[in-house]
């Protein structure tokens, strides 16, 4: 990777702070996963979702013959934003400030939980509301709440049941997508001290048990905690866009409102939401037109919140600007698409990533935000299919990107370690083989040892030997030839041997 | 037209019969094929590993070998697919400028099997006899890379007696990805064991696909569990005849 140069000193903006927040997950990727694929209820559950969200999205979609114009269009947006983020971000906080808002800078997780904390306390409760937010999970607000004594109660359905369930999200759109009506039914019942106890699992029944509980809490609180799908650097504008309701709650009902949002929500105008907001609901939710579009400007006398303050959060952002290659990932308008369509994802579910971003996209964000030392093993955690850059809204090409974290991961280990990791050496041995093709015709006829292996079904069955083993587990492996193709050429053509 | 045959590494070490079938298949309709042996690797594998650096020497070698050629012709969308997708970023990461050059006329002129025969032949019936069922399954490389749609489909409709059945969730990976499969095999395994039952679903005795790398994976899940049912590249499909059957 090369290294950015300010004022002709080399310099590497941080990355996002370990030991705060959820980017991180404790073990690797492949040992995540195979828990998750032996839960049958987990494997049941998403890949009944999956499929259902995957139609519904690719029918909508159909029905736009601009899609591709569309996703350029958001691309397009994306990457000159991105290119021009310190001129709107100051033109953005000018706008808030003006409309009456308080604009706080948070380098990091560290930095951002401190300021929620301090504002907080200085209205003195004990108590916020919140709506659905991946930046406030992404920095783990509602652990340093707690941690200081103050409850934070998130309103959005899905992250209600998270939340109860002292659970974790698993999917950035649908953070309960790994639980089923029953097992909602069951934490409603075990968790909601105020539920009916012959609440059924019908889903109507379940949303009336949340709307009832919540109700309450919109009515008291003085605080909601918020993040933001955009902010118009032209107009000071904020957006959220959901589906339920409760985060227009939130917004408008509570005295004070704090808004966390990533550097990266940027949009220039208040114009290029027409563009967002075409891309956003059919990519995510399969829906022609968002339920709930909230969009507030500062403050307004006498309607919403009386204060507004306005958290924006780097935590290791600026790092991934500085990446040429790997820098796309913040144009990523956090819709999931790539999610719902990842064959992977559909299997091992959103917790084996380890990170609050799961599934393609959050195989690159994450080692992205953290430095790939973190999340080595999450770019390994696809099979290059492509699905997700097929689908993507803003074009960003995953796979390109997963394949430049791999790169960068086996280089960094290079330069970390005098003695080549066994895999390097056998890359390396392996190219030293193929650019020369005397060398490789001498290594194709090595191949004969596995003619013995195979012989008695004409096909090899399981070696216990590491690698072979990974393969030979679940696979046959193909007997070898009698003849490579290069023999049969020489034999069938004369030429050299 | 000078055409080379780009055999691909694993088809060169594994699966030689997918080779003679590409040049059984091109002669028939009249080309003469030429097999450049200083031929090697593509480097896909390296690369997709992040070993970017060790393709270099495979990369220009490659365009060294293949440049003299007017077509380059390789059984493997997913080959075919890293010489268009990922030799020119090899080039201009660690390459000569000479080589930045030469990579991009090289990949415009490299054909996958089933393109070349579509869409430079523009031939759709090579007049092959295959009295089977079969399931094509479109390879994600074949199928997003390189865009190459129904060509194979077209194909195959138009051999003999052939009775094609739709494979259901087609376009879902099988879970093969070269180093995922061993690097993640458990979910490699749980992605194949979902592609399994989608081709078993079909009751076809044959599922075929444009990658041998693909194959070798559900070839060798399926004749773990004696499924009965097994796999062939498409070009031995094509390449079958009445006088010449490959079952």
């Amino acid at each position: 990777m090369s290294t950015p140069v300010m004022l002709g000193l080399p310099t590497m903006p941080p990355a996002a702070p370990r030991g705060v927040g959820n980017l991180r997950g404790e073990e690797k990727f492949p040992a995540a996963a195979r828990r998750a694929l032996a839960d049958t209820q987990l494997r049941r559950n998403l890949g009944k979702a999956t499929t259902t969200i995957r139609a519904k999205r690719a029918q909508v979609v159909a029905e736009l013959p601009d899609w591709e114009e569309l996703r350029e269009a958001g691309r397009q947006l994306k990457v000159h934003t991105m290119a021009h983020l310190p001129e709107y971000l100051a033109q953005l906080e000018a706008a808030v400030t003006a409309r009456g808002g308080v604009v706080h800078w948070a380098r990091d997780a560290n930095e951002a939980n401190a300021i929620v904390i301090d504002l907080v306390r200085g209205k003195g409760v004990d108590e916020v509301v919140k709506v659905k937010s991946m930046a406030t999970q992404e920095i783990g607000l509602n652990e340093a709440l707690e941690a200081v004594g103050i409850a934070a109660f998130e309103t959005d359905l899905a992250e209600l049941i998270v939340q109860l369930g002292h659970d974790k999200p698993s999917h950035i759109l649908v953070p309960a997508i790994h639980r089923n009506r029953a097992e909602i039914r069951e934490i409603f019942l075990r968790e909601m001290g105020d539920v009916d106890p012959a609440l059924t699992d019908e889903p109507a029944a379940l949303a009336a048990a949340a709307r009832q509980h919540l109700r309450r809490k919109f009515l008291s609180a003085k605080i909601a905690i918020s993040g933001a799908n955009f902010g118009i650097a032209e107009t000071g504008t904020l957006g959220v866009v959901e589906s339920e309701g409760n985060g227009r709650m939130c917004l408008t009902l509570p005295d004070t409102l704090i808004t966390i949002m990533g550097i990266e929500k940027l949009v220039p105008r208040w114009q290029d939401l027409e563009v967002f907001l075409q891309l956003l609901p059919r990519s995510s939710t399969g829906e022609r037109m968002n339920p709930y579009t909230s969009m507030w400007t500062g403050v307004t006398p006498a309607d919403g919140p009386r204060e507004f303050h306005l958290i924006l959060l780097d935590n290791g952002r600026t790092g991934v600007l500085a990446d040429a290659e790997g820098r796309d990932a913040l144009n990523c308008i956090r819709c999931s698409a790539c999610l719902n369509v990842c064959p992977v994802y559909e299997r091992t579910g959103g917790h084996a990533y380890g990170s609050v971003y799961p599934g393609p996209i959050g195989a690159i964000l994450s080692p992205l935000l953290t430095g790939i030392e973190d999340n080595a093993s999450l770019p390994y955690a696809s099979s290059l299919c492509g699905a997700c850059y097929d689908v993507c809204p803003v074009k960003i090409n995953i796979p390109e990107i997963l394949v430049h974290l791999r790169a960068q991961h086996t280089e960094t280990y290079a330069e970390e370690h005098r003695v080549p990791s066994a895999e390097a050496s056998a890359m390396t041995a392996a190219a030293w083989v193929m650019s020369n093709p005397k060398r490789w015709t001498l290594a194709l006829r090595s191949g004969r040892l596995g003619r013995v292996l195979g012989r008695k079904r004409d096909a090899i069955g399981e070696v216990p030997l590491p690698l072979a083993k990974q393969w030979t587990d679940a696979r046959d492996f193909a007997r070898p030839p009698k003849q490579t193709f290069r023999d049969w050429w020489a034999a069938e053509h004369g030429g050299e041997r | 037209m000078r055409v080379a045959l780009f055999i691909t590494c694993l088809a060169d070490a594994m699966f030689p019969e997918v080779g003679k079938a590409t040049v059984r298949v091109l002669e028939r309709l009249g080309q003469v094929v030429e097999f450049p042996a200083e031929q090697t690797c593509c480097g896909q594998m390296h690369v997709n590993t992040g070993y970017q650096k060790q393709a270099l020497p495979l990369v220009e070698r490659f365009v060294k070998v293949f440049s003299p050629y007017d077509a380059i012709v390789a059984p493997s969308g997913s080959c075919v697919g890293s010489v268009r997708h990922q030799h020119s970023m090899i080039a201009k990461r660690f390459g000569s400028p000479e080589l930045v050059q030469q990579v991009d006329p090289v990949a415009a002129k490299t054909y996958e099997l089933s393109e070349f025969l579509v869409d430079v032949l523009g031939v759709t019936d090579v007049g092959a006899y295959f009295p089977h069922r079969v399931t094509y399954h479109p390879t994600c490389h074949s199928l997003r890379m390189l865009r190459v749609g129904d060509k194979p489909i077209a194909l195959l409709r138009a051999v003999d007696a052939l009775e094609l059945v739709e494979l259901p969730a087609a376009d879902q990976c099988c879970g093969f990805g070269g180093t995922f499969a061993i690097k993640n095999a458990d979910t490699s395994t749980a992605m194949l064991a979902d592609k399994m039952h989608n081709v078993l679903d079909t009751g076809a005795e044959i599922c075929t696909a444009g990658d041998s790398s693909c194959l070798m994976h559900i070839g060798g899940g399926l004749s773990r569990i004696r499924a009965g049912s097994k796999t062939l590249h498409l070009a031995q499909i094509l390449a079958a005849t009445r006088e010449d059957t490959v079952l």
